[in-house]
């Protein structure tokens, strides 16, 4: 293992900790650039999937595991995105201006339901996405004349500056681009005051709020930046089912993003991306293993959730880290390898905090 | 003025099974301040436990009803014991997300098991399709027998809970329990036991709330997406709140099925969610809500 000797003070906040990140990560880098080569189209946009999603995630993330609020209405976020870019590309908007827009939009739904975040908190606050979450399905299911209700809305070719990128490796490396424009501009704003505020109100209100933390102007940032991350990928969803319908956004996509996040890991960018790619790949496990299962339960549509379920409750009982915790653990016994110790990670226990002292 | 009559009656009948839902949140949040997303799915499983005490045991409605209860109590404490100790001591966050957890695999697992499966199934009461009519045979007000019943079940339910929350030690107990944990376990209460027995309560609450939907909605496995409509109806009457739920849930119902006549299609299902917003924005902490803060 190596010992990071730290002389400069920069190096607290350097986007690469050491020689070795920088390696891993050029080379994460290589491989993602070349994916379009090695693998199957059909696995290729799988991996576009998981980079759509890897944004939704990372602006979850970002709200429920580094501001510590919870969102139960994110698909609702989704949503904006998708038909405002849906909605502008009807109207000939080119690309590159209809996707800022759509983040845009969908921010300021961010901050329209942070705004009762300044007054309600912890499970009200969960309460009202929920509500939110609600309320704008049934909105787009009634604005027919924008969203086209019920019926959905059909996406056009996406062509930026003459090239076609509806083609899957284009495409492919379009969602790859704007994922990694996020994921960085994520790490940079965590490395920010205000990314800092953010943890401090995930840690401890009260004493966030006794450092000179303005809760309610955080808070709604935090939500602003979430919906914008997830209207940007929700116009990229759009692009790349091409036909959206209300119910792709109900409340059980919501609720399918915060598993997303809690298997990944709480708290960390890299669970951001773990997350939805372990979804994904354990789908596409369940439809090939389906075959292998006997009939009776193979084929039943309960299969799904089920495992789902029990992967989020096992996470949470057994592995509050998620996936990242997991793999930090396996670093660390690789690393330090004969003298890993069981309670390296041991959780440690607290007394009951009531929130309703009087 | 019949007809608002009418719609009143049919609201605060569905608003009783939110009422009930709402109940055993406000039960389980005070005992242990955890949030329980899964209500509504414990519901589906009291529908479907019902459903299979009658028609594949073939127990009379009766019989069925109490096996339902005694089921429920049993999942609701299996529940506690098994998932929730222990996290004892963790952040909300987290209960929340293993409730919610627990709710999907609780919607797979119910469409696995043989002949509950994802069909709709119909729970075989003996009062179905029964209607009375109050003030005179086809000019006077018709209350159908299903809605009837759940608010006589309700009230019914509601009074033998007062009486035992006042009355028994187990209830009082419960009430020390949820209103100070270092306090009643200091004064001898084994408050882990108390709270196994509050999910026990609260599961039995909500297995009495799918028994009594199951005739108007039928049974199904997301059957417990009712249960979301119980939130609004507790934050309305004030989280933590026994009468708040109540007044909740009928306040739910009723605006609902005022909605649902008045406004135009699609306001129904959002009534309830459009009531808790402005509800949040105008008085937080709900109608019977104590006004709390946080002290360090």
């Amino acid at each position: 293992m190596h010992f990071l000797f730290k002389t400069r003070y920069e190096q607290d906040i350097a986007l690469f900790k050491h020689g070795g990140q920088r390696f891993w990560y050029a080379a994460l880098a290589v491989a993602l650039l070349a994916a379009p080569w090695l693998l199957s189209e059909y696995t290729l946009s799988q991996i576009t999937f998981i980079g759509i999603y890897a944004i939704v995630c990372l602006g979850l993330m970002l709200l429920a595991g580094f501001t510590g609020q919870v969102s139960l209405g994110h698909a609702g976020f989704l949503a904006m995105g998708a038909y405002t870019e849906a909605y502008l590309q009807a109207n000939g908007w080119p690309f590159v201006i209809s996707l800022p827009l759509a983040a845009l939009v969908a921010g300021i739904t961010g901050v329209m339901i942070g705004l009762p975040a300044l007054r309600v908190k912890g499970l009200y606050l969960s309460i009202a996405t929920l509500a939110f979450g609600f309320i704008l399905e049934q909105a787009v299911v009634s604005t027919e004349a924008i969203t086209g209700g019920n019926a959905g809305m059909q996406l056009g070719k996406l062509v930026i500056a003459g090239i076609d990128f509806d083609d899957g490796s284009n495409f492919y490396y379009l969602v790859t681009f704007i994922a990694v424009l996020c994921v960085l501009g994520v790490v940079n704003l965590l490395r920010s005051p205000t990314g800092r505020a953010f943890v401090a109100i995930r840690d401890s209100e009260v004493s966030a709020q006794s450092m000179g933390i303005n809760l309610a102007h955080y808070k709604t940032v935090a939500f602003a930046l979430s919906a914008a991350l997830a209207g940007i990928a929700g116009a990229l969803y759009a692009h790349k089912i091409r036909f959206i319908t209300p119910d792709q956004f109900g409340f059980l996509q919501s609720i399918e993003l915060l598993m997303m996040v809690v298997i990944g890991g709480l708290g960390s960018i890299q669970g951001a991306i773990f997350g939805p790619a372990f979804w994904f790949v354990v789908q596409q496990l369940i439809v090939t293993g389906k075959d292998w299962l006997p009939e009776a339960l193979g084929q039943q549509t309960g299969l799904q959730p089920t495992i789902f379920g029990i992967i989020l409750v096992a996470i949470v009982l057994f592995e509050p880290l998620g996936l990242y915790g997991r793999w930090l653990k396996f670093r660390t016994f690789l690393e330090i390898f004969p003298f890993y110790r069981k309670g390296m990670f041991r959780r440690q226990k607290s007394y009951m905090k009531s929130e309703r002292m009087k | 003025m019949l007809q608002l009559l009418q719609l009143i009656v049919s609201g605060a009948a569905i608003g009783c099974i939110y009422a009930l839902i709402a109940l055993g949140f406000v039960l389980i949040y005070k005992a242990t301040e955890t949030v329980n997303f899964a209500q509504g799915d414990l519901m589906m499983i009291g529908g479907f436990i019902g459903l299979s005490a009658m028609t594949v045991i073939g127990l009379p409605f009766a019989l069925a009803f109490i096996a339902t209860i005694a089921a429920m109590a049993l999942v609701g404490m299996g529940t506690e014991r098994l998932v929730l100790r222990p996290l004892l001591g963790q952040p909300a966050f987290t209960v929340v997300m293993i409730t919610i957890g627990l709710g999907y695999l609780a919607r797979g697992v119910v469409t696995m098991i043989p002949y509950w499966g994802t069909e709709t199934h119909t729970l075989p009461v003996p009062w179905k399709d029964e209607v009375i009519w109050i003030g005179g045979e086809g000019s006077g007000l018709v209350v159908s027998v299903e809605h009837l019943v759940i608010i006589l079940a309700t009230v019914a339910l509601v009074a033998l809970l007062y009486v035992f929350f006042r009355y028994t030690r187990l209830g009082i107990a419960m009430q020390a329990t949820s209103q100070n944990q270092l306090a009643a376990f200091y004064m001898g209460i084994p408050v882990r036991r108390v709270n196994m027995l509050v999910w026990g309560l609260s599961a039995a609450i909500c297995g009495v709330a799918g028994l009594l939907l199951a005739p108007i909605t039928f049974v199904h496995a997301n059957m417990g997406f009712v249960g979301l409509k119980a939130f609004p109806a507790a934050v309305v009457g004030g989280f933590g709140s026994i009468p708040g739920a109540l007044v909740g849930g009928l306040v739910i119902g009723i605006v609902e099925s005022l909605a649902g006549f008045y406004l135009p299609e699609g306001f129904k299902d959002i009534a309830a969610y459009v009531v808790v917003l402005v509800m949040l924005v105008v008085k937080p902490n709900g109608l019977f809500g104590e006004n709390l803060t946080k002290k360090v």
